[in-house]
């Protein structure tokens, strides 16, 4: 078996998957607890459907690597989102339900008025393992340098604001600004996640990790550690699956997370306090 | 007139809260209408009103949470919200999500750190066991936030509060969800801190038996200032009525 594990890993597109997915399982990891304790999963749903009309006109206008449309396309969808947020009575759920629903149709139309079949469009929606490209991986790179940078000194004033905003204020933590930083953050592991992960379930890859690691901490930090650890293992174990059953990678690395969210559910009552 | 602008000056500089002309408005609702006083170092004030006057708004100017659309508020000469180690901050229990994974200790040190623990450092540790012991919560220190009781809760919101020996503390409805004798410890607590300190407390009540046995000073609260001065004189059938509106049924009488 080992050496069959070895013989995968001998293929160039199979390194760069598996270097793309633990870059991203790291990172959407860390940004997966807030989202859970934030109560933001819709969040990342209608920023993985805003990525997926970033893509569809990146394809659209024959670019050759369409994550450099939706990256911005994604983060202004995210920027909008928080302002709706801030500056309107409109819930959270509205305001991101509105820009998904915006950002579906966009995609749909990009996609319609292409003149040429793509069948890249299936493999943006859930995931391919042999998609990962040179300039994609050192997309994903520059995304995991840049959010370890946001959130290694930031971590503890984020985490603070998700306890309680007002108490975080109280003590000199700007809570607006950083509800900006982390919405404009998702907007942007959301795009270098969707490579490996796909529109359809990076919803699901951004929360089930952190859920399954709150049912077995007692500590933020120690639910942060623990869903670093299980988005890492689920990603390596699903590529490997999606290889040998020459599936899209998304559904073997979300159905990995799923079993081990039912471990979870299993063990946890027993672990908390 | 030079005399009395410069006892003026000298109460407003040495004032641990001082608001002058203090107007709040949230949309179309001046929440806060032109409140102004001083509150001496070392006092306790107890703050009242009917629900919809202010009472934590006018806390939340004084943190600097709320930026009032006209007036000043300072905390010991400095504008409010600039200085925040001096201050202990006891927030209402209602508004706190106890689903949060954390340990009554953890709490407590994101009070000294200002910021959420990742670890515990021995030193942290040890401080905030400090506090924990002091306000009688040191049995469950370790145990998730989730499972303490309201007193218990409250509690520790005062360890946290008070961790980093603060000279000015605001507690907002302490006594909300907490029992008769969890109450009557926490005044006590707040009572020993003071003595020790001689720190400043302010603190929102609908207890006017508390705000007349525990308070130094008594601000009567709707919107405006309806009277701020010694809690016999202040909470009588006149000032009330006119913050109240009424002074409530037979059987359940306002004042004491």
């Amino acid at each position: 078996m080992f050496s069959g594990l070895a013989d995968v890993f001998q293929y160039p597109f199979m390194q760069r998957a598996l270097w793309a997915g633990l870059m991203v399982a790291l990172i959407s990891a860390l940004l997966g607890v807030f989202v859970v304790q934030r109560g933001l999963s819709f969040l990342g749903d209608g920023l993985a459907h805003a990525a997926f009309g970033g893509v569809a006109l990146g394809l659209l206008l024959g670019v050759s690597q369409p994550l450099w449309v939706a990256l911005p396309f994604t983060f202004v969808t995210a920027l909008g989102i928080a302002w709706v947020r801030e500056h309107t009575a409109l819930s959270s759920d509205t305001a991101i339900g509105i820009f998904f629903a915006v950002s579906v149709a966009l995609g749909v139309l990009f996609i319609s008025l292409q003149r040429e079949y793509q069948t890249d469009a299936w493999h943006w929606l859930f995931g391919s393992i042999l998609g990962v490209g040179r300039q994609d991986l050192a997309i994903i790179a520059g995304v995991t340098v840049l959010s370890l940078s946001i959130f290694v000194p930031l971590w503890g004033r984020l985490a603070y604001a998700t306890f309680d905003a007002e108490l975080a204020q109280t003590d000199g933590v700007r809570v607006g600004r950083l509800e900006y930083l982390l919405f404009a953050l998702a907007a942007v592991i959301i795009v270098a996640s969707v490579k490996v992960v796909g529109v359809i379930l990076i919803a699901a890859y951004l929360v089930i990790p952190a859920a399954s690691a709150r049912l077995m901490s007692r500590s933020l930090f120690q639910m942060t550690l623990l869903s670093v650890v299980i988005g890492l293992v689920s990603t390596a174990l699903g590529l490997v699956f999606s290889y040998f059953l020459d599936v899209p990678s998304g559904s073997t690395i979300i159905l990995t997370q799923a079993f081990v969210f039912v471990l979870a559910a299993v063990i946890g009552g027993g672990i908390r306090a | 007139m030079a005399r009395q602008a410069c006892y003026a000056q000298d109460m407003t500089e040495s004032a641990a809260l001082h608001l002058h002309g203090v107007t709040v408005r949230f949309g179309e609702v001046e929440a806060l209408q032109n409140v102004s006083f001083d509150l001496p170092a070392g006092e306790t004030l107890a703050i009242v009103g009917p629900n919809g006057a202010g009472k934590s708004t006018l806390i939340k100017v004084a943190l600097g949470l709320v930026k009032p659309e006209k007036g000043h508020a300072a905390i010991f000469g400095v504008d409010a919200g600039k200085n925040p180690k001096r201050i202990g901050y006891v927030p209402q229990l209602k508004t706190f999500d106890r689903s949060f994974p954390a340990t009554a200790l953890e709490l407590v040190v994101s009070g000294l750190r200002q910021r959420w623990p990742t670890w515990l450092r021995p030193a942290e540790r040890g401080q905030a066991l400090n506090a924990l012991t002091q306000v009688g919560a040191a049995d469950y220190a370790g145990r998730a936030l989730a499972k303490l009781s309201g007193g218990e809760l409250q509690r520790v919101f005062l360890a946290r509060a008070l961790v980093r020996r603060p000279d000015i503390v605001f507690l907002d409805e302490p006594a909300t969800g907490v029992d008769f004798l969890a109450e009557h410890d926490l005044y006590d607590l707040l009572e020993r801190y003071q003595t020790e300190r001689g720190a400043t407390v302010v603190m929102i009540t609908h207890d006017l038996s508390a705000a007349r046995y525990h308070a130094t000073r008594a601000l009567v609260l709707n919107r405006r200032v309806h009277g701020f001065d010694l809690p016999a004189e202040v909470l009588c059938d006149a000032c009330l009525k006119e913050a109240y509106g009424h002074l409530g049924h037979d059987h359940r009488v306002l004042v004491l």
